[in-house]
């Protein structure tokens, strides 16, 4: 039951999130009252068909946008009206974020893209006096996704399955607490996308990182730690599909 | 350290924006090479002007001048103290230049300036600019063996050799003439008379032999016995010399360009040679002077409106002849004084001070500086620098908005990176500041290759500007109107660092905008942008 489960134990939740987008004069409801707990160190799927608001809850917990009512909380503390710096911080080092299109900067080498989180997070000299650090930390996030051997390759001289190991080797390397997932494998073939998953449940097993991912592919979702289905702006239900049975 | 990584980057892959920081390079080159050379200008003119009269000038308007100038210059000092280091007297009168060429009379009109050379020395640059080397260190109105503007091939004979030349030629040309007219029968000979009686022209006398000799001989005119007939009769020209005169270059020369285009002076008069001035005299009742004077030196400051309105002759021969000494008393006159003052003292303080003491409306006396006198032409030369610094900014300005438009565009291009920056922590402020850092960048690439460009043309303008003579066939910068013979030129450090200050801000300036827009991008549009 989620409501037993004790604070410690949730790394995120909201509650009562509500969103509505306008166009024009016409108010379109996404997200009518999402009450949701991400538990620590599990696997949590958020499945739903498209419309159904679940990237616009992902950006919300991600703090790339403000709910119009609810809080969001990380680790007890909240943060959807934290200050600018506050959030800013909160994206750079507490979570992680991939998405379905990995969004790598096509200027930087894979190792580049790897690194520049934690270049954002520090100052100038912060960073040239710590590079030699940050450096081999890269190059282990790198190794770690399989990729070390193209760490000096372009994002454009890359597939799209390495791409999103890349950009899942970028959301690791400031250390994250939580990894959001927005549809990892969306853009990738079957057989590439089950090796992301195998990716991300492996992080899950030996790093006791906690993960939340959308996907709307209800396989995707089985296996899962927690599954949670999403319609109509409202969190519809709760399964625990796989280990926890 | 994302924002210097990023901006090096685009400013590698992204050739665009360089294309729109060729202007700012341009303009850059092109303000560095006006200001170079327009400040090479100024002060070689500066130089030259300065050169020409002491720091402050007191003119005497009365055609008898000014009356015990030694008086004159203790009031001055007892007023302004120490800050006159230096003095120097001089009489300044029109005077009509005759020249003897090859059996026709020139006349100029010139302004003629006794002085006393060591005194005129310490207030003016007058020494520099005289042809005889030895004249420059010392100059004197004696007549030297040779050795005049070594490297002008036209004044290789200049000196007692020149004038011992001609006066055995003149004399040749007597005998010969004597001899004529002793076998010419009467009657024609009479009619010779009257012809030589009717005018000074004897360039029918002249044989074709003689136009070939090397040197061109002088015959002088029969005016010249009227006034120094006494003198002459005790002078032998070839041992001695009449009282000496310096001549401004271009009151005795042409300048030309003979068939391969090499420019070449053709003297009219030059060392050895004498002239005749015509002048007016310093009493109430003016007469006209008549005097024979032995070139002894030329005079070239390449000012030609100096060059060709100066005649210098000694101070005292110029009172004695125009009479400006009182007979009671023995004082000498003068027309002008000049001042030399310490380094750094207030030019325009000093002449109020003298001013006041000497009030227009009590002295015929006209006190300037050096400045005042250049005035008009210091100040249009400082108005066209400031208008084409005004004008080639607005060049950089321009560049300013094509640096503006390119942002724009790659802001847009870059829309998904900066929505992934922002997911990954970023800060508007960061974002922000990659596109201002490359602005900064490109405005440093751009004025930083402007400014090699433009030292470097700077540099080698003289050989530039003769590749586009001989490309064009036009000549750029004709030495015979100019009064430099190359395009001078001076670097200021101070221009280009405010040249490149300038042109570094406009760049600043225009990423500005289209870094705000990146910096306020809604991060899940941005994201979104396809």
């Amino acid at each position: 039951m989620i409501h037993s489960t004790a604070p410690d134990q949730i790394v995120l939740s909201a509650r009562g999130l509500r969103r509505t987008y306008h166009k024009d004069k016409l108010a379109v409801p996404v997200l009518r009252g999402v009450d949701l707990d991400v538990e620590t160190g599990k696997v949590t799927a958020l499945v739903g068909r498209s419309g159904s608001g679940k990237s616009t809850l992902m950006h919300l917990l991600a703090t790339l946008d403000r709910p119009d009512q609810g809080e969001i909380y990380f680790q007890g503390k909240r943060i959807d009206n934290a200050s600018r710096s506050q959030r800013d911080r909160y994206r750079n080092a507490d979570v992680g974020i991939i998405f379905q299109f990995y969004h790598l900067l096509p200027e930087l080498s894979a190792i580049e893209n790897v690194i520049a989180p934690a270049m954002i997070g520090r100052s100038m000299w912060n960073y040239l006096g710590q590079r030699r650090q940050l450096q081999q930390r890269a190059e282990a996030m790198l190794d770690r996704v399989g990729l070390l051997h193209r760490a000096k390759h372009r994002p454009s001289e890359m597939s799209g399955g390495e791409m999103q190991r890349v950009a899942i080797a970028r959301a690791l390397m400031t250390d994250p607490k939580l990894l959001l997932a927005d549809e990892p494998t969306g853009n990738l073939d079957t057989e590439t996308g089950v090796d992301i998953l195998k990716l991300l449940s492996e992080l899950n097993a030996d790093d006791n990182l906690s993960i939340l991912m959308i996907t709307h592919d209800d396989e995707i979702a089985a296996s899962a730690d927690v599954c949670l289905r999403m319609q109509d702006g409202l969190l519809s239900g709760k399964t625990v599909p796989r280990r926890a049975a | 350290m994302y924002r210097w990584l990023l901006c090096f980057r685009y400013l590698r892959t992204r050739y665009i924006a360089l294309a729109s920081i060729i202007s700012v390079t341009l303009g850059v080159a092109t303000l560095v090479i006006v200001n170079s050379v327009m400040s090479g200008f100024a002060a070689e003119m500066h130089d030259r002007l300065h050169g020409l009269a002491g720091d402050i000038v007191i003119d005497c308007h009365a055609t008898g001048g000014l009356p015990d100038p030694e008086g004159h210059l203790a009031e001055i000092k007892r007023i302004c103290g120490d800050e006159i280091i230096g003095s120097s007297v001089s009489v300044s009168v029109p005077a009509m230049l005759g020249i003897e060429f090859r059996g026709q009379q020139i006349g100029r009109h010139v302004n003629m300036i006794g002085l006393d050379p060591e005194t005129y020395n310490s207030v003016s640059d007058f020494g520099k600019y005289l042809m005889h080397p030895e004249n420059q260190q010392n100059a004197t109105f004696d007549l030297r063996d040779g050795g005049y503007a070594p490297g002008r091939e036209e004044l290789a004979d200049a000196g007692w050799k020149h004038r011992r030349h001609w006066v055995h030629v003149k004399r040749l040309q007597d005998k010969i003439r004597a001899q004529e007219e002793a076998l010419k029968p009467q009657a024609p000979q009479s009619q010779e008379a009257i012809d030589a009686a009717q005018g000074p022209t004897f360039g029918a006398a002249l044989s074709p032999s003689f136009a070939a000799a090397d040197a061109p001989p002088v015959i002088p005119n029969p005016l010249s016995n009227d006034s120094t007939g006494t003198l002459q009769a005790t002078l032998d020209p070839m041992e001695d010399q009449f009282p000496g005169i310096i001549l401004g270059i271009s009151t005795c020369s042409v300048r030309a360009r003979d068939a391969d285009g090499n420019v070449i002076d053709h003297f009219y008069a030059q060392p050895g040679d004498d002239v005749r001035l015509m002048f007016p005299s310093a009493s109430d009742n003016t007469k006209v002077l008549n005097k024979t004077f032995t070139v002894v030196d030329l005079y070239e400051s390449k000012m030609s409106e100096y060059d060709s309105m100066f005649a210098f002759v000694p101070l005292k021969e110029l009172q004695d002849a125009r009479g400006m000494i009182d007979p009671q008393t023995g004082v000498r006159s003068v027309t002008t004084i000049q001042l030399k003052l310490a380094a750094g003292a207030n030019l325009d303080a000093v002449r109020d001070k003298i001013r006041d003491r000497f009030p227009p409306e009590l002295f015929a006396y006209n006190v300037q500086t050096w400045r005042d006198m250049q005035g008009p032409l210091l100040s249009a030369v400082q108005l066209e620098t400031t208008i084409l610094n005004i004008l080639l900014f607005l060049i950089i300005a321009v560049a300013g908005f094509g640096i503006l438009a390119t942002f724009f565009m790659i802001v847009v291009e870059k829309t998904r990176d900066i929505g992934t920056l922002k997911a990954l922590g970023a800060s508007g402020r960061g974002i922000s500041s990659i596109f201002v850092s490359y602005g900064v960048l490109l405005g440093f690439v751009g004025s930083g290759a402007g400014l090699v460009g433009g030292l470097l043309f700077v540099q080698n303008i003289n050989e530039i500007a003769g590749v586009i003579e001989v490309m064009t066939g036009q000549e750029v910068f004709d030495p015979t109107i100019y009064y430099f013979d190359t395009i001078p030129t001076i670097v200021r450090p101070l221009t280009l660092v405010w040249v490149t200050l300038g042109a570094v801000g406009i760049a600043v300036l225009a990423s500005v905008l289209p870094a705000m827009r990146a910096a306020r991008m809604h991060p899940v549009q941005a994201l979104r942008f396809e």
